[in-house]
């Protein structure tokens, strides 16, 4: 294995009295899809701000292609591709207008009229900016981001606040990413995102790593349980739900009690029991195989979105 | 700047003043404000002669060309707020680039209101001059990219878009009633005479009036062009020095004493024409020559 595509070593960062970064560490290899998977305010949109040369560290290291990102200049800059987490341009330009435009200021320059078909802004090529729907906007982003067919990729948040249908859309496109091998860096707080798009994934909190490895691995390191999610008519006493046959592990987040079970069914039996005995009935029940939501409920007490 | 900062730049140009011209307010400040300006105040001054129609289009190229600054201040200020600074800041062009279309696109845009200026004085108003066409050319070309320069600065340290519009009114203020632009300088008493030759603007206005009406070659100009073109070159490098592309960058009060140095090259012009100039001589003689109060080779004492 050659050196690694991006290097941060103890990256540190505060702005004031706020410590946004406290020592993130990690590696992206070449061609791989590299997560940082996190709540909002975790610092992974610090960190990826330094790595595409936007901020300064504090301390710390951070090499993209062997480059520093912040004395390396047009150099770097020709390198890299990115989607901010809220890309902005004037209203007034258009679809074509605005790829046209970037395209010209790097040295190597993918087809425009390729990128419009394959983001499917073909028939908006000439929609002012501004007429644009949230989801054409961040395909824009994205198409935008590969004028120059860089050799990596930084997604901020690609997805976030898009609907499920648009979110759909950018997955195929960072799927073909990786499917052609570029090296990408991705934040998110979609779970399903992480699972589905990363090589590998860094679960990051209160501006630290606190997990890294395949989503498959970290699934494993999690005690392989099954979550159970119900909600009750009335809510139970303290603890007595963590007594149940099988469950591992019991908390309760805003009036629903996440259980964690190595067996399912007799979890679920003893839960239809006991709230019977207490004239309690079930209002809803889920069950959900291991994900990175419970590794993080696991490592942090709280849910990805708290 | 290399050959890719210039390629850069012309590229960025080419969009702005695309932009420019979709947007409906720039067609308003920058055609229909300096048009109405020019018909009101020749209606208004009553003057039907030759001289007077020049004199005051001179007045309304300055202020035509003043306001460069205006314009750029606001667009670069809701770029940044906008946050659409930020995606430029991504790709591979610097600070050089962007600031130096901005003052291009405005001069490209500016030239036509200038030319109808001077059409509708020349059709509708009779005036039978030309002007010192190479005197005008250049005051308005270089005095374009200096008023640009300063409203570079402006957006640079200001944070928000209020505070922009409160500097651009003060310093709008200043420019318009101190230099000569809207009223004559000869009228005020000798101390403001003498404080205007510290103003970037009056070597603008005075320069501008008299090439328009005709009272001067392009070698009289030369302090004028001098002034705005040290101005330009220390005014275009404290912005590029100051210039953030960040919403949330925060000038800190440091770089707004630093923008200050921008007025470093009129205190010295000031001062010469204070001391040795015959600037002040030479607006007398041409606004009484205008009054009919003097003939043209007679000069007012100033000292």
């Amino acid at each position: 294995m050659g050196e690694p595509v991006i290097q941060v070593e103890n990256l540190y960062k505060n702005y004031g009295a706020v410590e946004a970064l406290r020592g993130v560490s990690f590696s992206v290899e070449e061609g791989e899809v590299f997560g940082l998977l996190g709540p909002n305010g975790a610092g992974k949109t610090s960190t990826v701000e330094i790595l595409e040369g936007m901020r300064t560290q504090d301390r710390g290291l951070a090499r993209v292609c062997g480059l520093d990102p912040e004395q390396a200049g047009e150099q770097f800059k020709q390198k890299i591709g990115a989607v901010l987490q809220s890309t902005a341009l004037p209203d007034k330009l258009r679809v074509k207008e605005a790829i046209e435009l970037f395209a010209k200021f790097y040295r190597r320059r993918a087809n425009t009229d390729d990128l419009l078909k394959r983001f499917q802004l073909d028939e908006k090529r000439n929609t002012f900016y501004g007429h644009l729907s949230g989801g054409q906007k961040q395909r824009l982003a994205l198409a935008m981001a590969l004028v120059n067919n860089p050799e990596v990729v930084f997604l901020d948040e690609p997805t976030a606040g898009l609907d499920p249908q648009v979110r759909r859309e950018i997955y195929d496109i960072i799927e073909e990413l990786k499917r052609s091998k570029k090296t990408v860096l991705l934040t998110t707080h979609y779970i399903e995102e992480a699972e589905r798009l990363c090589d590998r994934v860094a679960i990051v909190d209160n501006g630290r790593v606190i997990a890294i490895g395949t989503p498959r691995e970290l699934k494993r390191s999690s005690a392989g349980t099954t979550r159970i999610e119900v909600r009750l008519t009335r809510p139970l006493s303290d603890g007595m739900l963590g007594l149940l046959e099988g469950v591992s592990d019991c908390r309760e987040f805003n009036g629903t009690y996440v259980l964690h079970s190595a067996r399912p069914p007799q979890t679920i039996v003893a839960l239809v029991k006991q709230l019977e005995a207490e004239n309690n009935e079930l209002q809803s029940l889920e069950m959900f195989s291991p994900s990175l939501e419970d590794v993080f409920i696991e490592l942090t007490g709280r849910r990805l979105r708290d | 700047m290399g050959t890719n900062a210039l390629s850069h730049t012309w590229t960025l140009t080419q969009a702005r003043m695309r932009l420019a011209m979709r947007n409906r307010a720039f067609f308003f400040f920058s055609l229909v404000m300096p048009l109405v300006f020019l018909f009101g105040a020749l209606l208004i001054s009553g003057k039907n002669s030759t001289g007077w129609i020049a004199y005051i289009l001179g007045a309304i190229l300055t202020l035509t060309v003043m306001g460069s600054f205006w314009g750029l201040s606001v667009q670069l200020v809701t770029f940044r707020e906008q946050g659409i600074l930020r995606r430029f800041r991504l790709a591979p062009i610097g600070a050089g680039p962007m600031l130096a279309s901005s003052i291009l696109s405005n001069y490209f845009l500016m030239i036509p209101t200038v030319a109808i200026e001077i059409i509708i004085c020349r059709s509708v108003f009779h005036m039978h001059t030309w002007g010192n066409v190479g005197a005008i050319f250049l005051l308005i070309t270089i005095g374009s990219a200096t008023f640009s320069a300063f409203g570079l600065i402006v957006a640079s340290v200001t944070n928000t878009m209020q505070e922009t519009q409160i500097i651009n009114q003060l310093i709008w203020m200043a420019f318009l009633s101190l230099s000569g632009a809207s009223i004559p300088l000869a009228i005020f008493p000798l101390w403001i005479q003498r404080m205007a030759l510290f103003m970037p603007a009056t070597y603008l206005a005075t320069g501008l009036e008299a090439a328009m009406t005709n009272r001067i070659t392009v070698g009289d100009i030369v302090t004028d062009v001098a002034a705005l073109s040290i101005g330009l070159l220390v005014a275009f490098e404290v912005s590029r020095q100051l210039f953030r592309w960040e919403p949330e960058a925060k000038v800190p009060s440091r770089a707004k004493v630093w923008a200050l140095a921008a007025m470093i090259p009129f205190l010295f012009f000031g001062t010469w024409e204070n001391v040795a100039g015959t600037r002040l001589i030479r607006i007398h003689q041409d606004f009484q020559a205008l009054s009919g109060r003097i003939k043209p080779d007679q000069s007012p004492r100033i000292h």
